[in-house]
C-alpha cells in the first residue's frame, strides 16, 4: 500500500537565513502571502506519470494548495507572477521580481526524471525580502509518489515557517454513506489528506463504523456487523485481509465489541464490549491475545482513546446520569471525571501532542467540537451546528476533523484549526462520516 | 500573523532518509448491492387484528400472526431511555403469550436509538433497549436461550425524517422471528 519514498540526499550549500515566521497561534487574520510557481524541470524527460514539465506544475499546485488549505498562506494567483523560476534561477531566485508581487516567501525546486524511471524532486524555500535560502530537501521516489513527494516538500516549508511539524503527507480513513438512511450503504474508504487518492475498502454488504488507523498506518481497526455479529475488526492495508479480532481469542469475547482505538505503540487494542446490557472498557493484548477489562460500573462506558505515552486513557460514562468525560490509567485505574458544565460531554481523542482533549460537546440541540486540557481546564469551543460530532486530529496536533450533518442532510467531513478558524469542508465523492486521520507517513 | 526577525540560522546539510517498501496496486471493490443484507424484515404495518374464529387469512405461526396478535413487533422508548413503559410492557406481555404458543419460536430483538446521540453511545444504548426487552419476555417465561440480541444504534432508522416525531419512532426494539 505505502508508496515508496526515498527522502534522497542532495548535498547542497548549507542555507543561510532570516527569521521568516509564522505565527500559528494568534488565529490567522493575514495568512503570508507565497508564490509556488512551476517547478522547472532540471533536465526535461518522461515518466509514466507524466513529463517532467507536467509534474512540475501539478507539484506546485499540490504544494500551493496544502499551504492554503492550512489557513496560514495566501499563495498568489500564477497569473499575478512577473516572472517564472527556470532551472538556473532554483539556487539564485529573481528576488526582485518576486518582491513585486508582495510575495513574503518563495517555494521553488526542480525535477528530475531519473534513468529507473523514478523522480527526484528538490524543494526550496527563499525569504524574498531578505534575499536568503529557508530550507531545502531533495525527494527521491517512483514517478507515481510525486504526490507524496509534493505533500514533503510542503510539510517541510510549513514546518520552517510555523516551527510545528507539517501534517501534509497524511491519510484518512473514513466511512462513506450513499443511500435513504434506513438502507444507507456504508463503506471503509481511504484518502489522503487533500482528498485525493480516495478508494473503498470495503464492498459495503456490511455496515461498517468507526475506522481508526495503526500508529504504523498499516492496519485498521473498526466495527463491522457482518454475519449480523457486530464486533470489532482489523483490516490490514497490505493485504487487504479482514478479521475479527474475537476470532483468534474467542472464548474470551461475548456480546457486542465496538468502539475500538489502538494504542499509541500499537500492541493493544481498546474498545467497548457490551456483555447482558452493560457496557465496559477492554483492552486486547494483540501478541497475547489476553483480554482486560477495565471498567466494572453499571452504566455505558465507551469510546475511550489513549494519551499519546500511552500510560492514561481519556473515555466516556454515563455513570453520573448523563454522558461525561473521564480520564483513568491503562490498566483502568484511578478513574476521574474531568469534564463538568452544560450539557453532555462524549466522543473524546487525545491530541497527539498530549496537550488537548477534542470530544462532542452537545445539549440543547446542538452538537459541537470542543477542546480541554486533561485535568478538564480550559475548555474551548471549536465549532458548532446542528450536529458536529466524531473529532479527529490531525498528526501535529493543530487541525481537528469532525463530521457535520445539517438537519435531514448527508453527513460531510470538515476540519477547523485549534484557533477554531478556517473551517473547511472535504471533498468525498459521497456522505462521509467517522474519520480518522493517519499519522505522518514514513 | 507572520513577522520577521534576523538572527543567524544554523547550518545544516540534509540528512539521508530512507524508507521504501514495495508498491501495491488495489482494485475498486465491487459496487454494493441495492439494498444490505442486514436490514430488518418488514413488517405489516397495520396488520388486521383478524379473529382467528371467522376465518383468518393469517399464516398462524407466521410473523404477520404475531404482529396480529401482539398488536406490535415493536416498542418504543422516551429519549436516552431504556425503560420499558406501559404501552411497551402490554406488547411485550402479548409477545411472550404468542410465544408460548410457539416454543420452537426463537426471535432476535433488535435495539435501535435516535440519531440525536452520539455513534458510539448509541450503539450502547441500542444493545440497552434490547436487553431490556429480552429481560421482559423472560420475566414472562420465554427461554433466555431462545431470545439473540443485536444493536443497531443510530444506524438504521425506521422513519427517514429529521423531527422529533422521527426520532421517537426510531427509538425502538423490535422483535423478529429467527435468530
Amino acid at each position: 500500500m505505502r508508496i515508496p519514498l526515498l527522502l534522497g540526499a542532495m548535498m547542497l550549500a548549507a542555507p543561510a537565513s532570516a527569521q521568516l515566521r509564522v505565527d500559528i497561534n494568534s488565529g490567522i487574520s493575514q495568512p503570508m502571502p507565497i508564490a509556488v510557481p512551476t517547478f522547472p524541470a532540471a533536465t526535461p524527460g518522461q515518466t509514466a506519470a507524466g513529463s517532467t514539465d507536467e509534474l512540475g506544475q501539478r507539484i506546485a499546485e499540490v504544494i500551493a494548495n496544502d499551504l492554503r488549505s492550512s489557513g496560514l498562506f495566501r499563495p498568489i494567483a500564477q497569473a499575478a507572477f512577473t516572472t517564472q523560476v527556470s532551472n538556473a534561477d532554483v539556487l539564485r531566485p529573481q528576488f526582485a521580481a518576486w518582491r513585486t508581487v508582495a510575495a513574503q516567501a518563495l517555494v521553488t525546486g526542480n525535477v528530475t526524471a531519473n534513468p529507473d524511471g523514478g523522480i527526484t524532486l528538490a524543494c526550496y524555500a527563499y525569504d524574498v525580502f531578505a534575499g536568503v535560502e529557508l530550507t531545502r530537501q531533495g525527494f527521491v521516489t517512483t514517478a507515481a509518489g510525486w504526490r507524496r513527494a509534493a505533500h514533503k516538500c510542503a510539510d517541510l516549508v510549513y514546518s520552517r515557517l510555523t516551527g510545528e511539524t507539517g501534517y501534509f503527507d497524511s491519510r484518512i480513513v473514513y466511512i462513506s454513506e450513499t443511500g435513504p438512511r434506513s438502507k444507507r450503504i456504508k463503506r471503509l474508504a481511504v484518502m489522503d489528506q487533500d482528498g485525493a487518492g480516495h478508494r473503498f475498502l470495503t464492498s459495503g454488504q456490511n455496515l461498517v463504523l468507526t475506522p481508526r488507523f495503526s500508529p504504523s498506518q498499516q492496519q485498521i481497526t473498526y466495527m463491522s456487523f457482518e454475519g449480523n455479529r457486530p464486533r470489532v475488526w482489523l483490516y490490514t492495508l497490505g493485504t487487504a485481509r479482514q478479521e475479527a479480532i474475537s476470532q483468534s481469542s474467542a472464548g474470551q469475547f461475548q456480546g457486542m465489541s465496538f468502539a475500538p482505538r489502538f494504542s499509541p505503540d500499537g500492541r493493544t487494542l481498546v474498545f467497548s464490549m457490551a456483555v447482558n446490557g452493560n457496557t465496559d472498557i477492554y483492552t486486547l493484548d494483540l501478541g497475547s491475545k489476553r483480554l482486560a477489562r477495565l471498567t466494572s460500573q453499571p452504566g455505558i462506558e465507551t469510546s475511550p482513546s489513549f494519551s499519546p505515552d500511552g500510560s492514561r486513557i481519556v473515555f466516556e460514562s454515563d455513570r453520573g446520569g448523563t454522558q461525561q468525560l473521564y480520564i483513568m490509567g491503562a490498566d483502568g485505574s484511578g478513574q476521574q471525571r474531568i469534564s463538568f458544565g452544560d450539557g453532555r460531554a462524549a466522543s473524546p481523542v487525545w491530541s497527539p501532542r498530549g496537550d488537548l482533549i477534542a470530544f462532542t460537546r452537545f445539549g440543547g440541540g446542538r452538537f459541537a467540537i470542543n477542546v480541554m486540557r486533561p485535568d478538564g481546564g480550559g475548555e474551548r469551543q471549536l465549532t458548532n451546528g446542528y450536529q458536529d460530532e466524531g473529532a479527529t486530529w490531525s498528526p501535529n496536533g493543530r487541525v481537528i476533523m469532525f463530521q457535520r450533518s445539517s438537519r435531514g442532510g448527508s453527513p460531510a467531513l470538515w476540519s477547523v484549526d485549534l484557533s477554531g478558524q478556517n473551517e473547511r469542508k472535504l471533498p468525498t465523492p459521497l456522505g462521509a462520516s467517522d474519520p480518522a486521520w493517519s499519522p505522518l507517513l514514513d | 500573523m507572520y513577522s520577521r526577525h534576523l538572527s543567524l540560522a544554523s547550518v545544516a546539510g540534509l540528512a539521508l532518509l530512507v524508507a521504501a517498501c514495495g508498491p501495491k496496486k488495489q482494485d475498486l471493490p465491487p459496487p454494493p448491492p441495492p439494498a444490505t443484507a442486514t436490514t430488518a424484515p418488514t413488517p405489516t404495518p397495520s396488520a388486521p387484528m383478524t379473529d382467528p374464529a371467522v376465518g383468518s387469512s393469517l399464516v398462524p405461526g407466521s410473523l404477520a400472526d404475531f404482529i396480529a396478535q401482539a398488536g406490535s413487533d415493536r416498542i418504543r422508548f422516551a429519549y436516552d431511555s431504556y425503560e420499558i413503559d406501559q404501552t411497551a410492557s402490554g406488547v411485550l406481555t402479548r409477545q411472550a403469550q404468542w410465544l408460548s404458543q410457539y416454543p420452537s419460536v426463537r426471535i432476535t430483538v433488535e435495539g435501535h436509538a435516535d440519531e440525536r446521540g452520539t455513534r458510539e453511545y448509541n450503539l450502547a444504548l441500542g444493545d440497552r433497549r434490547a436487553q431490556a426487552a429480552k429481560n421482559f419476555l423472560a420475566a414472562q417465561g420465554v427461554a433466555t436461550a431462545r431470545i439473540a440480541t443485536i444493536s443497531y444504534g443510530a444506524e438504521r432508522p425506521e422513519a427517514d425524517g429529521a423531527d422529533e416525531a422521527s426520532y421517537a419512532i426510531n427509538r425502538r426494539a423490535v422483535t423478529s422471528l429467527g435468530n
